[in-house]
């Protein structure tokens, strides 16, 4: 079966890609980089030997931490002519029924036996292997082969994939947000290609990054974010293709209010020493960059009596200040025509979905960004604790201009599907986060006539204090 | 309006959400002269409805009022015409994201029954993936076909009626994931795996009864798919309330008593009945079981 280069380049493993390293149910995500060491289950590697192969491929761990793929599972070994017992009655757990210690497995394993063949020698070395039932045995094997297979599958990252491995290893960084709930999150929101949505969370990235997946790169995501900067690690993970950056956009929530008021002023200013005030924070640095470079011509002037070696080096250090004020002027020139692009796109108020999951209390950040979308649209927030999320119910009840609102949190509960063996397996109950999601409508501004709610008073307009960054 | 691009003014043969009220909606077929009875009253299309953005209030002939709202997969689910049992909201958020699916995704399902499903992933995956499903009942299948063109989707999606357990999804080698809801799944499972890319892709079966699920892992293993796993979801819902809990009397309390009785009296707290907390209580009944959604991956090939 020849492979087709062109297909399967989206199905290969590239230098430099976000990769997602997975045995059993433990996932680790990490980058493909030449020579660089990964530790994963206790074991050290290198992936280089991974590039070209697909995804999907079962490599094994050799000596030196090299990969190497691992060859198809050859016929099991024949199950027919195993003995087996039927029950446990006579079978005594003293813990001694292995022959092999400690170090025995350990010199078998220096002596670069594989997996399986460990395995083989712990059960002809077991005196009560052959006492134990059919299933028992198996049950054996499977235990034996998680503890002692050195193979690590290589999977291309997926919402799915990431939001699992954050679940089971960091959950602390993602509010808790199990992922069966991210993906009601996902859905209740309508999250689709070519929308605008907003998102504010504290879950790595995890959350930005799904909803980028499920945009496929049309459409736009504003990153509302409190504090100095946009955190998006985990958004690296997911290996979007570089375009998909061109639809992510970031704002930053201390100037909210003054996009609402309409008092937040984005355009270019001159750079000269007189600019008028204005209330943009990058205006002011950019009044303090003449002054550094009017400071350097009288240092100049006093310079020119000394020697002519030394001109040439504070012309070479005004010539580096020079450029980095005007690398300083680029990046901040870069920096407001962002904000300036996120204002815009925000300030028609049209957004078509809004998504919050973060450490933060939802309630203000809820009733603030809601007025950045249009009527008839979706919005989720998530929240690790139920009672915030029942102040934000309370609140919106009390405004208006929402509906359907319901707050909710999913059960999840896996099985173990096996002849004769099926049974639910633990529960994950509660660990999973809630939600309450709703769909805005035009905010009523007269008196209703006939109307299904009581009469209320002006909502109590809540100062919004600045969260904490 | 489609079901996979907002807009915001309603126009003439859109399909719009009517929201009456809690838990009460009803889809309206917007055409010009057209008539809608609801409880409140009369909706006149033309006036009412056409011309207006979506998320209005739009207030009846008899004086009450109501919601218009731009449709959606999930608002569908919930207001849609059965035909069959359907998969609701809960089921379908999970089948995305375990499916992986995303725009340009190409999808075969298998049955259509009332398109509830169907409408999600077209949602998701448009506007560059495909959806092959395969529905062996002639009417469903044709009314399947006639909702996905009203709702503006059709481009999307192509409707097969014939039986998928013995002539597959009509495609091989094309796609990312495949869904199967139908009595015996494990039949189908060849299929699936001939309908899907080589590279490899994802699987989901449907089935309400354990036995069914069993059969189905049983065929998946047998045709090679990895990775499986059978999980089962439930939404529970939390009803905000305020509750009003009546304190006790036990009679005035003796250790209290200081020389001033009367101004100790007056100062106790005043008798309260009951103290109001907010919280939540679940509905009286739930859905306790849909059924179990296994899924699994499919190797390279």
């Amino acid at each position: 079966m020849a492979d087709n280069g062109d297909d399967d380049a989206q199905y290969r493993i590239k230098g430099g890609d976000y990769v997602v390293l997975k045995r059993g149910d433990i996932f680790k995500a990490v980058q493909i980089q030449p020579k660089k060491k990964v530790i994963f289950e206790k074991q050290w590697f290198f992936l280089d030997n991974a590039v070209d192969h697909l995804y999907s491929t079962t490599f094994e761990i050799v000596s030196g931490g090299v990969l190497q793929p691992k060859k198809l599972k050859d016929a099991e070994s024949s199950t027919d002519t195993k003995e087996a017992g039927t029950d446990n009655r006579n079978i005594v757990d003293d813990g001694k029924s292995q022959k092999l210690t400690r170090d025995d497995i350990e010199t078998l394993k220096e002596q670069g036996l594989k997996g399986q063949e460990i395995i083989q020698q712990l059960i002809d070395n077991s005196s009560t292997f052959k006492d134990k039932t059919e299933y028992a045995q198996d049950k054996y094997i499977k235990k034996k082969k998680k503890k002692y297979e050195n193979t690590v599958t290589i999977l291309k990252p997926s919402c799915r994939i990431l939001a699992m491995m954050y679940h089971g290893r960091e959950p602390g960084k993602i509010c808790h947000l199990r992922y069966d709930t991210l993906a009601q999150m996902l859905t209740l929101a309508n999250i689709h290609a070519g929308s605008k949505v907003l998102v504010f969370e504290t879950c790595a990235g995890l959350v930005l990054g799904a909803v980028m997946e499920r945009m496929g790169g049309y459409g736009s995501v504003i990153q509302m974010y409190p504090g100095g900067g946009p955190v998006r690690a985990g958004v690296e993970s997911f290996g979007f293709p570089a375009h998909f950056h061109d639809m992510l956009h970031e704002f930053p929530i201390c100037h909210v209010n003054a996009l609402l008021a309409g008092t937040l002023d984005t355009t270019a200013k001159e750079p000269s020493a007189d600019s008028k005030q204005s209330n943009v924070a990058e205006e002011k640095e950019k009044q303090n960059q003449p002054e550094a470079e009017q400071q350097g011509s009288p240092e100049e002037q006093n310079m020119e009596t000394n020697s002519g070696a030394d001109d040439l080096e504070k012309e070479q250090k005004e010539k580096r200040k020079e450029a980095k004020a005007q690398e300083k002027k680029v990046k901040l020139e870069e920096k407001r025509k962002k904000l300036a692009a996120a204002a815009a796109l925000l300030e028609g108020r049209n957004a078509d979905g809004l998504v919050i999951a973060s450490r933060f209390h939802p309630c203000p950040v809820l009733m603030g960004l809601l007025k950045f979308l249009a009527p008839s649209r979706p919005f989720v927030v998530y929240s690790q604790y139920k009672e915030p999320l029942i102040e934000c119910y309370t609140k919106l009840k009390e405004q208006g201009g929402t509906i359907s609102l319901r707050l909710t949190d999913t059960w999840l509960r896996h099985y173990q599907v096996l002849p004769n063996r099926t049974h639910p397996l633990l529960l994950m109950s509660g660990g999973g986060g809630y939600v309450l999601s709703g769909t805005t409508v035009a905010m009523d501004r007269s008196k209703s006539a006939g109307s299904q709610r009581a009469e209320e008073p002006a909502p109590k307009r809540l100062k919004l204090t600045d969260t904490e960054g | 309006m489609s079901f996979v691009e907002y807009s915001d003014f309603i126009q003439d043969g859109d399909v719009a959400i009517v929201y009456l009220g809690h838990d009460s909606m009803m889809p309206v077929k917007v055409q010009k002269g057209a008539q809608t009875q609801t409880r409140y009253g009369v909706i006149r299309h033309s006036t009412d409805l056409i011309g207006q953005r979506y998320g209005s209030k739009v207030t009846c002939s008899k004086g009450g009022w109501v919601h218009v709202l731009h449709p959606t997969p999930e608002l569908w689910t919930v207001t849609l015409p059965h035909r069959t049992q359907i998969l609701y909201t809960t089921d379908i958020a999970t089948i995305t994201m375990m499916l992986e699916l995303k725009p340009g995704s190409v999808v075969c399902e298998s049955g259509t029954g009332s398109g509830s499903l169907s409408h999600a992933i077209l949602r998701t995956i448009a506007p560059t993936g495909h959806l092959h499903t395969v529905e062996f009942h002639q009417q469903r299948a044709e009314k399947a076909a006639e909702e996905f063109k009203e709702h503006r989707v059709d481009h999307l999606v192509t409707v097969r009626n014939q039986d998928v357990c013995k002539d597959g999804f009509g495609v091989t080698g094309v796609a990312d994931a495949v869904f199967l809801d139908i009595p015996s799944p494990w039949e189908a499972v060849r299929h699936a795996k001939a309908a899907m890319k080589k590279q490899g892709g994802r699987v989901c079966s449907f089935s309400p009864c354990i036995e069914q699920v069993q059969r189905t892992c049983e065929a998946l293993a047998d045709q090679g798919f990895e990775e499986i796993s059978t999980v089962e979801v439930l939404l529970r819902v939390h009803d905000v309330r305020n509750v009003s809990l009546p304190l006790p009397d036990f009679g005035p309390d003796p250790s209290s008593q200081t020389e001033s009785d009367a101004a100790a009296a007056e100062k106790a707290p005043p008798n309260h009945a009951s103290v109001t907390i907010k919280t939540t209580t679940p509905p009286r009944e739930i859905p306790g079981h849909t059924g179990y959604l296994t899924f699994a991956t499919k190797p390279r090939t």
